[in-house]
């Protein structure tokens, strides 16, 4: 099935500009093929979850969009990823621009063995965003109310970040992220390794930083992307087999793969 | 019978017993492997130890205690008069008047020396080696040797007989016990742990033996030198007279001079190895392709496998005789016994550990940690500085300390390249001399055991050892403190 024509209707309803637009995207790991063809397009301020069975691909396919995987030795990219119009597979490009532009935010969450401070003002201090003392502490507490961690870390800054509990770690990295005022935020299953409460408390963050940001996010709970995401996409052994609105995804899903995973026949 | 022969049979006896034990479980089991608790190899093993382990302990025991006991049995047969006869002979005049009031108590009224002397004399005797015994003894001490010869073959039919009811004894008992309830496999395990811990307890034994003599051998230097003078002293110059009239060697023992030219060699080696090693372990392990890591590891790893007399070697023939040159092209006047050669020759030995151990604790921070970084726009070195190395950091120290203690306690090196004049300086360009190397050169050749001279090495060694503990267990704590963190 061309997940060009799906896509199509979609396109239509929503009224935002794009913001990144994948095109016939393959990632090749040595020569096993672990993406086929993926087209999907990404639009400013809105969720986009990416839901789909374990080695579906979906965060390989997360990873192609700020070149996460240009750190693994044996793998290839083929295709267009364009952000802003611009292919940001260019070799012209600079990838330290490009991921100052596409953040990311892990599965485990991983703060520096660094003071909670440092941990947030490490990209702004790498990019030259501020200089002076009082501009990081500026960034410092917008980055850290954004992630709604201000109130719980506000006393303790200078304390290692590594000390915080799992969630208020991940929302450190959140801050860390957001620290940098990317474009895009990228999550690859931020809450598999948090408890619901914790989760719950990301999730609502995510709602909230979509306003400012575009983001993408991995999940494997279908709840979450049902929760926070406009648009859902539906991965299957490397294809991207189905996206469109969430509530049509999972009321009305167009593709019998889809509607199986999302009743929970397999996956 | 001999004692090899005798562990030989014993061996072929538990070899007996394995096969006797399988085949008694399988007989047992009626056929049926299933209706047995453990395997029937179990069996047989369980045999075969308790068939080999006690009856090789008794062979121990009995080489450890064969030669006092028979000693004692011999001497204790001889007459009064046998020793007599003895004594005339080989006692100076003195030692005789003394030895006859009591005489007729036997041999324990010899002195320990002489009760040696005598047990020599028999011995080489029963040998057959009279030549070197003074043909009036040999009259007196022939029954004695007669006695030896017999003892020592019935000694060892003893053993022999002793081995073999012991070795069968277990095997009638273990073989009665094989039934199929019989848990042989839990027997067998206990017995194995048994053996691990005893394996261990002679490592940890031995290293307390070690620690404990030279603890009991300073304590006998500290009562001829002051601790405060070998701590505090500024000279070291261990010659002393051996007798009243010689002159110019009233001894100096402060060891502060070995222990700054100790700390200056060591320096200059991790002014070479830190800097090397940790820039080729981050090389290695951070920006080398897959096949220059394969590559380059090995080879580093061959350079420490090169015995340091080699690195010896290099020292004197090339680096001395190179900053010797130098140093004459800058007209500075240098030894060709340096510190500085054989400190950069150190050096060089310690880079392969220092990089092996850094590479292994970089390659420990988690990839997460540099996909963060990157995640957030940092260049690879930016990476490196700012995430990697602070998270390696302690494990990095780590390794830098056991650098040094191994530095510390290196010797050839330091014997070919660095000298043996103990001057207190700290000048690189200057003879040294280390605590390793004076050591060293105090045993050379013959010594007698209760000179100061000859204690001191002793109490060298004890500060030297502690100070190499004390640089491990820092190490070790750092390097498993920065572990639990990260797992």
């Amino acid at each position: 099935m061309d997940s060009m024509t799906l896509n199509k209707p979609v396109q239509a309803a929503v009224t935002q500009p794009v913001k990144m637009s994948a095109r016939d995207v393959k990632v090749f790991y040595g020569a096993k093929r672990a993406l086929h063809g993926v087209n999907v397009d990404l639009y400013q301020n809105e969720v986009l979850a990416m839901i789909g069975p374990s080695g579906c691909g979906k965060s390989t396919f997360l990873r192609t969009l700020n070149r996460m995987n240009d750190t693994i030795d044996i793998c290839r990219v083929e295709g267009k990823i364009l952000l802003d119009g611009q292919d940001i597979y260019d070799p012209r490009l600079d990838v330290v621009q490009l991921r100052a532009r596409v953040g990311m935010v892990f599965q485990k969450p991983n703060p520096f063995p660094k003071s909670i401070y440092e941990n947030v003002i490490y990209g702004p201090k790498l990019h030259g965003l501020a200089t002076r003392k009082d501009e990081f502490d500026a960034i410092v507490e917008t980055s850290l109310k954004r992630a709604g961690l201000w109130n719980e870390v506000k006393d303790r800054l200078h304390e290692p970040g590594t000390g915080l509990s799992g969630g208020q770690q991940q929302r450190l990295c959140i801050a860390r992220a957001v620290a940098v005022s990317p474009e895009v935020i990228l999550m690859d299953e931020p809450c598999s390794a948090l408890d619901p409460i914790a989760t719950a408390h990301i999730e609502e963050l995510i709602d909230e930083l979509r306003e400012s940001f575009t983001i993408a996010i991995v999940t494997h709970n279908m709840q979450q992307a049902a929760r926070v995401s406009q648009r859902t996409a539906f991965f299957h052994l490397g294809d991207l087999v189905e996206v469109g609105d969430t509530e049509e995804i999972f009321t009305n899903p167009r593709d019998e793969r889809t509607q199986g995973y999302i009743t929970g026949r397999y996956g | 019978m001999s004692v090899t022969l005798t562990v030989a049979v014993l061996l072929f006896l538990s070899l007996a017993g394995f096969w006797l034990g399988r085949n008694r479980a399988v007989a047992v089991a009626g056929g049926r492997i299933a209706n047995l608790h453990s395997v029937p190899t179990y069996y047989g093993t369980y045999m075969a130890l308790w068939a080999g382990l006690p009856a090789l302990v008794l062979i121990l025991a009995w080489m450890a205690l064969r030669g006092t006991v028979m000693d004692w049995m011999v001497l204790s047969a001889m007459s009064p008069e046998q020793l007599e006869a003895w004594a005339r002979v080989m006692l100076a005049p003195a030692e005789l008047e003394a030895l006859l009031p009591t005489i007729a108590d036997g041999a324990s009224a010899l002195t320990q020396t002489h009760r040696q002397l005598l047990l020599i004399n028999i011995g080489n005797l029963a040998a057959g080696q009279a030549l070197y015994v003074n043909p009036g003894v040999i009259d007196a001490i022939t029954p004695a040797a007669g006695h030896l010869s017999q003892l020592r073959g019935l000694a060892d039919w003893t053993l022999f007989g002793a081995v073999m009811a012991l070795a069968g004894g277990t095997l009638a008992f273990t073989w009665s016990k094989i039934g199929p309830e019989f848990r042989a496999r839990n027997n067998v395990e206990r017995i194995v742990t048994a053996l691990l811990v005893l394996c261990s307890t002679i490592a940890v034994l031995t290293t307390v033996g070690i620690v404990l003599s030279l603890l009991f051998e300073s304590i006998r230097f500290f009562t001829k030198v002051p601790v405060t003078e070998f701590l505090f002293g500024l000279q070291w110059s261990p010659q002393t007279a051996i007798r009243a009239d010689q002159v110019g060697s009233s001894g100096a023992f402060g060891a502060v001079p070995l222990f700054t030219g100790t700390l200056l060699i060591a320096t200059i080696a991790m002014i070479v190895a830190a800097p090397v090693g940790l820039m080729s372990a981050i090389y290695l392990s951070e920006y080398a392709p897959k096949r220059v890591r394969g590559l380059v590891k090995p080879i580093l790893e061959i350079l420490a496998g090169v015995p340091t007399v080699v690195y010896g070697f290099f020292a004197i023939l090339t680096v001395a005789p190179f900053i010797r040159d130098l140093g004459a092209f800058f007209g500075i006047p240098i030894s060709s016994q340096s510190a500085l050669a054989a400190g950069v020759v150190m050096g060089v030995m310690i880079v392969p550990f220092v990089s092996s151990l850094a590479d292994d604790v970089i390659n420990a921070v988690p990839q997460s940690l540099r996909d963060g970084s990157y995640g957030l726009g940092a260049t690879k070195s930016e990476t490196i500085r700012q995430v990697v190395m602070p998270a390696a950091l302690p494990g990095i120290v780590g390794a830098m300390l056991l650098a040094v203690s191994r530095a510390i306690g290196e010797t050839m090196i330091v014997v070919m390249a660095a000298g043996l004049q103990a001057s207190l300086t700290l000048n690189p360009l200057a003879s040294v001399t280390t605590v390793t190397v004076q050591i060293k050169s105090i045993l050379v050749g013959d010594q007698e055991f209760d000179s100061a001279k000859t204690l001191s090495v002793f109490a060298l060694g004890l500060v030297l050892f502690l100070v190499t503990l004390a640089l491990n267990v820092i190490a070790l704590r750092i390097v498993q403190k920065y572990r639990e963190k990260y797992d």
